[in-house]
């Protein structure tokens, strides 16, 4: 099974507008998932300047970009990506 | 509060568009316009009744993000006219909080009330144990004669259903000093005789309908004008961007400021008087010395508690010293303290050597909308590099320590921590200056915010992380002595 990748975006619209509260799923996901989830803090996705500061922050998972992203968001998102890789 | 909320993003989102439209070639009419850029016609209503209730709320917060009160405000007024008003101000206005009456919900007063999940059950320990009969029952439930009820919920601590619960005002139940109360309408309003300023109102409003005045535009008008601008930043800003202190000075640079200094200098200073100051007042047979770096227990103290006011250190504050060091360095520049925290505008008001106050929310709006990737930014160097004791000001237990550690064994240290300041510790600190003793210690740090300046209400970063960040970066820093 293909990893799920997991990616945070650490540019400072993102992280002014909410990303400092994503940090946490930097200790949840390792410890949840072990090796079936990469997760890793990215410098600029550049979502931000094609749509707008209102809907950052956001985080990638796989190629889905989440917008507003919150860790239960996130998380929500890791689990669709795994169940649907198993079938 | 957590942090974490739609009202505290839709605050930062109006910051940013703000300064945008400072920036931009027509300011007054791109400030005007902001409201309908957000809610564009046919736009979701996604808090309120109708889209130009939306506007509205919009449109009174972006008057506060201008430095305006609303209290009293004339809606018949453009936005375009406080846009150019911004511009033309001299000095802040005194107040540094405004309550939006549009956007404050008018909740219901604080009181107890028995919900639907009463059970109407034959043991009533909540009809047995009230002291003051203000429960009776009705239709075969409990009820609760509001005018008898004192608040002193031992009715929910007893009811085995959970079916009694407290209903707050949650900036009311915030406030420690009992400085908000509501109109003849039911709206918030702010007593600033009583306010102390610290901000825990602002954060704890699930309508976002406290605002801080910001100075953002005088500061930003002040650089366009050509002026020398300087930003001197608080130690706890080193753990609230995804970049180093060295590369948040390039971003300043970038901004336009003229340079950056780091109040870690002046807590260098504030934690060498305060050691030698302890070691006197220990000499002198003194029972116990508190701190006085935080601007919101010196509020407390001068409105409050003036009896602990002689057990307060004298010792001035690290923006002082900065702001000293400042005026010197720069005698003709306009200095902004980068602040975590309101209580700090209040402090900056009484003192002629800082002019403006940045806080954080501020700085990151302003980043955002001179679109800079911090951490893409070469590093600057600070011309004298502060201690690990100084920058590590802005934790709880930071203060004690750095002057434990400045004292270098000339005394017996004990600290003990007051970290954050509710009606709890108010009463502490009370009982602490009537008996005259403190049983836990005899240097007592007293911070406001949970966690220390890290837990100021304009953080950007959650205090967990950003207190880990400021550790990661203070270890390898020379010691003060």
């Amino acid at each position: 099974m293909a990893k799920v990748k997991v990616k945070i975006c650490m540019g400072t619209t993102c992280f002014v507008m909410g990303a400092s509260e994503l940090q946490e799923l930097m200790d949840i996901i390792p410890a949840k998932y072990g090796d079936d989830v990469e997760i890793q803090g990215v410098p600029c996705l550049d979502l931000c300047s094609t749509s707008s500061e209102a809907k950052a922050p956001y985080v990638m998972v796989d190629l889905t970009v989440i917008s507003k992203a919150t860790v239960e968001s996130v998380l929500e998102e890791i689990e669709r990506k795994l169940k649907n890789g198993q079938e | 509060m957590d942090k974490n909320n739609q009202a505290a993003h839709l605050k930062k989102e109006i910051l940013i568009k703000t300064i945008k439209a400072f920036l931009s070639d027509d300011f007054g009419e791109s400030t005007r316009l902001i409201p309908f850029e957000m809610r564009p016609k046919g736009y979701e209503v996604p808090y309120r009744c109708c889209i130009y209730k939306e506007r509205e709320i919009l449109r009174n917060r972006i008057i506060a993000s201008l430095g305006f009160s609303m209290e009293g405000a004339d809606e018949r007024i453009l936005l375009s006219n406080y846009a150019k008003w911004a511009t033309e101000r001299e000095k802040p206005d005194e107040h540094t909080l405004t309550v939006l009456e549009s956007a404050c919900k008018g909740c219901v007063p604080n009181r107890i009330f028995v919900t639907d999940l009463c059970q109407g059950c034959v043991a009533r320990p909540c009809l047995e144990n009230c002291k003051f009969g203000a429960i009776s029952i009705v239709n075969g439930k409990s009820q609760i004669d509001s005018s008898k009820c004192k608040n002193c919920t031992k009715c929910i601590q007893v009811c085995p259903y959970h079916a009694i619960v407290k209903i707050v005002v949650p900036c009311e139940n915030a406030c420690p000093v009992d400085a908000i109360s509501k109109d003849e309408q039911g709206h918030a309003r702010i007593d600033f005789d009583k306010c102390i300023a610290c901000g825990k109102c602002v954060s704890s409003c699930p309508f976002g309908a406290i605002h801080e005045k910001s100075q953002i535009i005088d500061i930003l008008y002040k650089i366009k004008q050509g002026k020398k601008v300087v930003a001197m930043i608080a130690p706890s800003v080193a753990g609230q961007l995804p970049c180093s202190i060295y590369q948040l000075k390039t971003a300043f640079l970038k901004c336009g400021f003229y340079d950056v200094l780091e109040v870690a200098q002046g807590a260098d200073i504030t934690a060498t008087n305060e050691a030698k100051e302890f070691h006197e007042r220990m000499n002198e047979g003194q029972p116990f010395m508190t701190t006085s770096c935080c601007a919101g227990y010196n509020n407390l103290v001068d409105k409050h508690l003036s009896e602990i006011a002689q057990y307060r250190s004298d010792t001035k504050t690290p923006m002082y010293y900065s702001a000293e060091i400042c005026r010197e360095k720069y005698p003709d520049a306009v200095s902004v303290f980068v602040s975590p925290c309101v209580a700090k505008k209040t402090e900056a008001m009484s003192n002629p050597n800082v002019d403006y106050v940045m806080n954080y929310e501020e700085m990151g709006a302003m980043f955002v909308a001179h679109k800079i990737e911090l951490s893409e930014l070469e590093p600057s160097s600070f011309d004298s590099e502060a201690s690990k004791e100084g920058r590590n000001f802005g934790i709880t237990g930071g203060v004690a320590k750095s002057v434990e550690v400045a004292d270098n064994g000339n005394s017996e240290v004990k600290p003990h921590l007051v970290n954050g300041i509710n009606k709890e510790s108010i009463r502490t600190l009370k009982s602490f200056a009537k008996k005259g003793q403190c049983e836990f210690g005899n240097l007592i740090e007293v911070m406001c915010c949970e966690g220390g300046c890290v837990g100021g209400n304009d953080c950007l970063n959650n205090v967990r992380t950003a207190t880990k960040a400021i550790n990661e970066f203070t270890k390898d820093s020379k010691p003060i002595v």
